[in-house]
């Protein structure tokens, strides 16, 4: 273990650690923008800038690691000025539309504009005006909006292996895209959107629905495969609007693109709605009423089981549905019908 | 699921996701991982980036093959000749585990004996793995600190499945990879509740929490508590059903949340089946292939709409919430089945039954949920054994014994077979079925989806370039697949991804459905359909 000193706070690190990560032990607030805990380190935004004793400049306590007996200063009127001068430069070349913006109340630039007070910028001049790159069926890229924080590149590099985009140009063209503005090698996962700070990258599907009012948080568990990855749905009436996934579960948010997005078909309008019946062999399926259908079902399978016993009738359970349907279902078939004959489908 | 079972007298997972970046060595056989099980497969990448060392065999080059030390390009169905070679070299070699052999397990001599003739010569002749490259694998995985094996249908969906599981359970434990952190052998279940739906009983030989029907002791424990006498009697298995449905002694089905229809290998027959039934019920959110068949459809509620847990791969329950209302007079699939069960037996559930009381009907009847309740699983799931109250549950199973009588994991010799069907002059490709990244199980769900639909709007079948050409087809022209059991027509992907002579196509598309081409031999003892490898013969 390290010990060191924060803001005059002793505090205990494992050897290895970052001085922002000893920060956070002590739930000291330093705002950064391309820092995420689930990836290496970057030094690139600045914001988490810190003064250490017996260093001449303040260095990024995102890349310093901590060592024994070191002193940090977090807040100070030379450290906030420079943090705010960074703010300002990034807003300098960022549209500030946050009114129409897709991001706007979940975006970090906006909280740090906020946070220091910044409307506009003094260093209003040229603004980068990249096209929309819009191949992608579920990434909304608006490169305007990008602070160049990597994290977009690196989460697609270092966590999903894949290396989709990268930085094109250099300097203030700089942006960030997929190889020749093609989606070559994309996944369609989203980690890329999960991580962005901003509204540069959005979900497509997102597209109509409010951003904050009135939506409806459940957390649940996706219904695919049997990764059995945490889910938060975004709920507005009677539609999802988007599908996200908090940090502190075993997925560590992280989702494939059909947790993430393949949640359209819960609101098609091809969705059964009503119990269907065939009244005769041959014959076509016709809507019925519950009381009908269910006596129907319960009449039938008590019939044939009167006539040729418990083991005439069997049942196929899913491997889709919750443990509690499984549960009763086969005692339904055990106890109630009085027959072994229930398996699940996953066996094919 | 059967073959671990009878070995480890457990047949889920043995270790958690989460210690999959700690694996010093990985053996990824029979799972398209990052396709599958996309997050697990981010686990796998994350090993590899820590200093793992990646084995990935797989007749196709899959995308993880990229992350790979060591790629083993295997002829389908010839997975327990190359896991058989493996060990063979571990025991000529001298790497076994001595001392986890003798305390932990059973049967190791006759076991060895049963190897000697899987040299990797031997097995190079029938897998087409470079006998070197057999041996470079054998050292990696058993020379690591801890390695970990993984495996899915690859493994699982042939005639002779569960030798296949005996042979990936042999190898864990000829090198004492069981009962440690970051090792064990690791079935991934391809749907989402696979592992809670085999935990609840819905097995025709087991009651919830793997008690078998068989034992009298267990048939009483459950009659007690469900006030009725049950039956000792043998359930059939999913793919015994058709045959009786067939034969016209199975009269009456029931299904919900699946699509058999299109599922099924051989799906002709079972749709025949179904044909022969007099009551067919499905439950669905959709009309699916199987719906349309049916007598009675009752419509039912969505992940999103309904409330319950689920059982991850890695044996974590979960819950699930409402987040909408279901649309029409749709209802939650535990409705339905209540007011079913109710007129067939009033007694069976109260009509207060909600999930949360079924739940704990159910933790009461199985010791290893029995520490398990809604308030627990709140926040966070919990993984079984989880037997009481204050227990964190359990991320790795087996730590010091088995639970078998006895405690020890059984050897099992596993002999030479052949798929059911193989190439011949008439017939001469191997056809393996699988998934898609994009899709999931028959489409129902994904195929909904715009976005999904449109990167991978059609069925295609992958062949190799050396093929392609020599049949004269290019990329995208239209074939024409055919097999002893029915014929598909939909375009050509070629692609290196496959090697010559085996063909893919993914089985979500129902309308060149793969499921009509493949052979419904089945393993003796698992009962799962052999979806992986049958013949076939394509034309322009
Ligand atoms: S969606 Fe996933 S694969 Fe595609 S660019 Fe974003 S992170 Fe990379
Ligand atoms: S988000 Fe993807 S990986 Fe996670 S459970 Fe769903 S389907 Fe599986």
């Amino acid at each position: 273990m390290i010990s060191l000193t924060i803001d005059n706070q002793p505090v205990e690190v494992e050897a290895g650690a970052t001085v922002l990560e000893a920060a956070r032990k002590l739930r000291i607030d330093i705002p950064t923008l391309c820092h995420d805990s689930r990836l290496k380190p970057h030094g690139a935004c600045r914001l988490c800038i810190v003064e250490i004793a017996g260093m001449p400049k303040p260095v990024t306590s995102c890349t310093t690691p901590a060592t024994e007996k070191m002193v940090v200063t977090t807040q100070s009127a030379h450290l906030n000025r420079l943090r705010k001068t960074t703010v300002e430069l990034l807003l300098s070349d960022h549209p500030n539309d946050c009114m129409i913006c897709i991001g706007s109340g979940d975006c970090k630039l906006q909280e740090l504009a906020y946070r220091f007070n910044l409307r506009g910028s003094r260093f209003r001049g040229k603004m980068r005006a990249h096209d929309r790159i819009d191949e992608n069926p579920f990434v909304q890229r608006d490169q305007n909006k990008c602070v160049l924080c990597g994290l977009c590149v690196r989460v697609c590099e270092e966590i999903q292996g894949v290396g989709a985009i990268g930085y094109a140009n250099r300097g203030f063209e700089s942006k960030i895209t997929p190889p020749f503005e093609k989606e070559l090698s994309c996944e369609f996962c989203g980690q890329c959107i999960a991580v962005c700070p901003t509204g540069a990258l959005s979900g497509k599907l997102w597209v109509g629905y409010p951003r904050q009012q009135g939506l409806e948080k459940t957390e649940t568990t996706c219904s695919y495969c049997g990764c059995g990855c945490n889910l938060t749905l975004h709920t507005y009436g009677k539609s999802i609007a988007k599908v996200t996934s908090r940090q502190d579960n075993h997925n560590r948010g992280w989702l494939c693109v059909k947790g993430r997005f393949g949640y359209e078909f819960v609101t098609s309008n091809e969705r059964l709605t009503t119990p269907l019946i065939r009244r005769q062999k041959g014959g076509s399926l016709e809507p019925a009423s519950w009381e009908e259908a269910l006596d129907l079902v319960a009449s039938r399978l008590l019939d044939i089981k009167s006539k040729h016993g418990p083991d005439a009738v069997g049942g196929l359970a899913s491997a889709r549905c919750t443990n509690e349907e499984g549960y009763l279902f086969q005692k339904m078939f055990r106890a109630g019908i009085g027959t072994n004959n229930v398996d699940h489908c996953a066996r094919y | 699921m059967a073959g671990l079972a009878a070995k480890f007298g457990s047949g889920a997972m043995t270790n958690s996701v989460a210690e999959i970046s700690d694996n010093k060595a990985l053996l990824v056989i029979g799972s398209n991982t990052t396709e599958n099980h996309p997050i697990i497969g981010l686990r796998m990448k994350e090993a590899v980036r820590n200093g793992a060392q990646l084995i990935v065999a797989d007749p196709r080059r899959i995308p993880l093959v990229k992350f790979a030390t060591l790629w083993l390009r295997h002829m389908p169905g010839t997975d327990s000749v190359l896991l058989n070679a493996l060990m063979h070299v571990i025991i000529r070699e001298g790497w076994e585990d001595r001392t986890f052999i003798e305390k932990r397990t059973e049967g190791f001599d006759a076991f060895a004996e049963g190897l000697k003739q899987f040299t990797p010569e031997f097995a190079e002749n029938i897998t087409g793995v470079p006998a070197d490259d057999i041996v470079s694998a054998a050292r990696i995985y058993a020379t690591a600190e801890n390695a970990g094996i993984y495996y899915a249908m690859g493994i699982t969906q042939h005639s002779f499945g569960t030798n296949n599981v005996h042979a990936v359970g042999n190898l864990a434990m000829v090198t004492g990879n069981l009962g440690k952190h970051g090792a064990g052998v690791n079935p991934l279940r391809g749907q989402n509740n696979v592992q809670g739906c085999c935990d609840v009983g819905c097995l025709p030989t087991d009651l919830p929490g793997y008690q078998k029907v068989a034992d009298a002791k267990v048939r009483e424990k459950f009659g007690k508590a469900w006030g009725r006498t049950l039956s000792s009697e043998p359930g059939l298995t999913a793919s015994e059903m058709t045959e009786k449905m067939l034969a016209g002694t199975l009269k009456g089905l029931y299904i919900f949340g699946e699509n058999p229809a299109l599922s099924d290998p051989n799906m002709n027959h079972s749709i025949k089946a179904f044909e022969n039934l007099d009551l067919l019920v499905v439950q669905d959110i959709f009309l699916t292939e199987t719906a349309e068949l049916a007598d009675v459809v009752l419509p039912s509620a969505s992940f999103a709409e309904k409330e319950g847990t689920f059982t991850n791969s890695e044996r974590r329950v979960q819950r699930v919430r409402i987040a909408l209302d279901p649309p029409g007079q749709a209802q939650s699939d535990l409705a339905i089945i209540k007011q079913v069960y109710r007129r067939i037996d009033p007694e069976g559930v109260s009509e207060n039954a909600t999930a949360e009381s079924v739940f704990n009907e159910l933790t009461a009847l199985w010791p290893a949920m029995a520490g398990m309740s809604y308030e627990r699983l709140e926040t966070e799931g919990l993984q079984w054994p989880c037997p009481t109250d204050d227990h964190p549950g359990t991320p790795y199973l087996h730590r010091e014994s088995f639970a078998r009588e006895g405690g020890k994991a059984l050897f099992t010799v596993v002999p030479h077979v052949l798929s059911k069907e193989l190439p011949d002059e008439q017939y001469p490709f191997v056809l393996t079925t699988g998934r898609q990244l994009f899709h999931y199980h028959t489409g129902t769900m994904t195929r909904r989806s715009t976005g999904l639909d449109k990167i991978s709007p059609a069925p295609y079948i992958e062949l190799n370039p050396e093929d392609a050409a020599s049949l004269g087809i290019e990329d995208t022209g239209l074939l024409t697949v055919t097999s002893r059991r029915g014929s598909i027509r939909l375009k050509a992907r070629v692609s290196g991804i496959v090697p010559p002579r085996v063909v893919f196509i993914p089985f979500h598309y129902k309308e060149a459905a793969a499921n009509r081409l493949t052979i419904d031999a089945m393993d003796p003892i698992s009962k799962i359909m052999e979806a992986k490898v049958c013949a076939v013969r394509l034309e322009k």
